[in-house]
């Protein structure tokens, strides 16, 4: 499958009172053509802070992406032009919030900001933007006579079927989904999964799915990547990660879980917390919490490791014989 | 107490709440046991009446009408006083560990209040002592005893959410998601801290979730409910692996699995939750059931015991 999108040793700053907050270091990833990947991680992991690098859409004086590159079919995204950046987004590569009760405007209707974005992306007359609306509506289960109500009429789970609307509505070609369904209710979370699988297959959408749910990235996703202080420690296809994860980290994570079809008595949590993205530890970022952590880890950051294309940082894994001589 | 008598013996609870629009049904017409040194989880979406039922127990809320008796005393009933003394012996853990301590208090202090309201101590040696043994059973830091809540991370909040409900020794403690806001590596923290007290502290726990898995590893019985009632009740084992209830059914397929080739049906439930306010008569549930009867419409199911322990409200 050819790759869509490029990211190549993206690098994010934040910066507050002097300090730098290093939200993504050095970060390479890449989306294939149709493909779904999963991208999971705990707060603070900077999962969101990548999606909106691939947008363009960190800003200054707070935020800026301090090196790399993120290539959209062959284009550098971070060096296009503001006119180029508002023609790809919503049309290209669009996005699906977190939290529809604050994505949506809440003075203009919502058949009108979808209709806006069609308008605005595509060579058609405002009545016809409006049908596009109204069809999309009605695509996500929603009646397209309620098009002209306000977001506030309706309930989380619908709100959240016209963010899906809105991404979806001048076909992006790059879906990137931000916990699209952690604010709804589980019945709710399974009816907007189901629908946005189905339009997503019918449009050869390729879609960043950013959550923090394991349970969801199963069932969704064909690669999977694991976030751990703004870098990814694993990535590999579903079978890869949830067959025989890597990284101590990404097992953690699965240990972590109370498992439905087991009768584990305890869960075995990972120990401490995340680093503060402040002061990043000088080896391995996860080396304070790990439990195979070795000499090496407190002074070496890892490399990212091939293993017939499961990709894991971890010192475990090392081709290096004087390294692996130590475990 | 005998070991067969529930700690606490809830009858027709209801709680109505007068809003513009009508009469909110929050809580209509429940009735459980919770048994001692139990767990006793109650999941549901949000907005079906779960926190408000834990607030009730612990007398938060005033019911409209009801019983809850515990250990033999009516809650509903019970005067200032009583209630005062009671309140020494029931607790509860609240959500968001965020919003639930006081920002201008320092660890030590949040976690001493109780002792100090219900004057468990006598001099501020005891105090302080009572404090640090506290702070070390949930596994806090000596050194954050001056420390402020901003200070922490959600895990540690939570866990002087955890301290303080147990600083008066209770016996029953309502946990109202307890887990929800943190992440999965400190929410295994957390749950396993909560399992390992009442073991040792013989703890019995109203466990409020809308996490399935994290009900199912905690909990010794289940309460399902659907917009202020109980559709269904059942030990944890037997109601995972065969759900009576439509709603029941529904929800335990929903959970995403994390695991490969879980091949599995899906009941998509069509539409949404229904208005609490002025709920028509009939199941709550009918306007989203697959197998919806005429019967469904007129009149509420009755909790039915299908076999011992095991509840259900459908026709």
């Amino acid at each position: 499958m050819d790759k869509i999108l490029e990211i190549q040793n993206l690098s994010v700053n934040y910066f507050s009172d002097k300090k730098i907050i290093r939200a993504v270091n050095d970060l390479s990833l890449d989306l294939k053509a149709g493909g779904v990947l999963g991208l999971v991680g705990e707060t603070g992991a900077g999962k969101t802070t990548l999606a909106l690098s691939i947008l363009n859409m960190i800003r200054g004086p707070q935020g800026k992406i301090i090196a790399g590159t993120i290539k959209f079919s062959g284009k550098n995204i971070l060096r296009m032009s503001k006119q180029e950046l508002r023609n790809m987004r919503g049309k290209d590569v669009a996005m699906i919030f977190q939290d529809p009760m604050t994505a949506l405007n809440p003075v203009i209707s919502i058949g009108e900001q979808i209709a806006e974005t069609v308008f605005k992306h595509e060579r058609v007359s405002r009545a016809e933007a409006w049908k596009k609306a109204e069809t999309m509506l009605d695509t996500v289960g929603i009646p397209s006579d309620r098009a002209k109500e306000f977001p506030h009429q309706f309930s989380g789970g619908m709100k959240q079927r016209v963010v899906i609307a809105l991404a979806l509505a001048c076909n992006p070609t790059i879906l990137l989904a931000d916990e699209p369904t952690t604010a709804l209710d589980v019945t709710i979370q399974a009816q907007v999964l189901d629908l946005m699988r189905n339009l997503i297959r019918n449009n050869g959408t390729s879609v960043l799915f950013i959550t923090h749910s394991l349970g969801l990235v199963a069932e969704n996703c064909d690669e999977v990547a694991t976030m751990y202080a703004g870098e990814i420690v694993e990535f590999g296809t579903i079978e890869q990660v949830f067959g025989k994860p890597l990284h101590p980290y990404t097992k953690g994570l699965f240990g972590s879980l109370p498992d439905l079809s087991e009768n584990l008595k305890r869960l075995t949590p990972i120990p401490g917390l995340m680093p503060d993205p402040m002061s990043l530890p000088d080896g391995c970022y996860f080396s304070p919490r790990c439990p195979c952590k070795i000499d090496i880890c407190d002074t070496k950051h890892p490399e990212n490791i091939n293993i017939e294309g499961h990709y894991v940082k971890c010192h475990l894994y090392s081709s290096d014989i004087s390294i692996r001589n130590r475990i | 107490m005998s070991k067969d008598t529930p700690l606490m013996h809830v009858t027709s609870l209801k709680k109505y709440f007068h809003t513009s629009h009508g009469s909110l049904h929050a809580v209509d017409d429940i009735s459980f046991d919770i048994k001692k040194g139990k767990t006793l989880g109650m999941v549901g979406e949000s907005g079906c009446g779960k926190s408000t039922t834990g607030r009730l127990l612990v007398r938060l809320h005033e019911a409209t009408s009801g019983s809850i008796i515990y250990d033999g005393i009516e809650i509903t009933k019970a005067d200032k006083h009583e209630i005062t003394k009671l309140r020494t012996r029931m607790q509860m853990i609240f959500q968001d560990p965020y919003s639930s301590i006081n920002p201008r208090h320092t660890v030590a202090h949040i976690i001493g209040e109780p002792l100090k309201i219900h004057k468990k101590v006598n001099n501020s040696q005891e105090y302080e002592e009572r404090v640090r043994n506290l702070m070390s059973t949930v596994g806090l830091a000596d050194r954050l005893y001056d420390a402020y809540p901003h200070e922490l991370d959600g895990g540690r909040r939570q866990r002087i959410g955890i301290a303080r409900a147990l600083a008066l020794d209770p016996e029953f403690i309502v946990c109202d998601e307890p887990v929800s806001a943190l992440d999965v590596s400190i929410q295994a923290q957390i749950l396993n801290l909560l399992m390992d007290l009442q073991d040792k502290l013989s703890l019995t726990y109203l466990f409020i979730t809308h996490d399935l898995s994290v009900v199912k590893h905690i909990s010794d019985d289940i309460v399902i409910m659907y917009m202020g009632q109980i559709v269904e009740i059942g030990p944890t084992e037997v109601l995972f692996k065969k759900p009576l209830h439509p709603y029941g059914r529904a929800l335990l397929l929903a959970i995403p699995i994390p695991k490969l080739n879980v091949k599995k049906e899906r009941i998509i439930l069509k539409s949404e939750v229904t208005s609490p306010i002025n709920p028509k008569p009939g199941c709550r549930f009918a306007p989203r059931c697959q197998y919806v009867k005429p019967e469904c419409l007129i009149s509420d199911p009755i909790l039915r015991e299908m076999s011992p322990g095991r509840f259900v409200a459908c026709f």
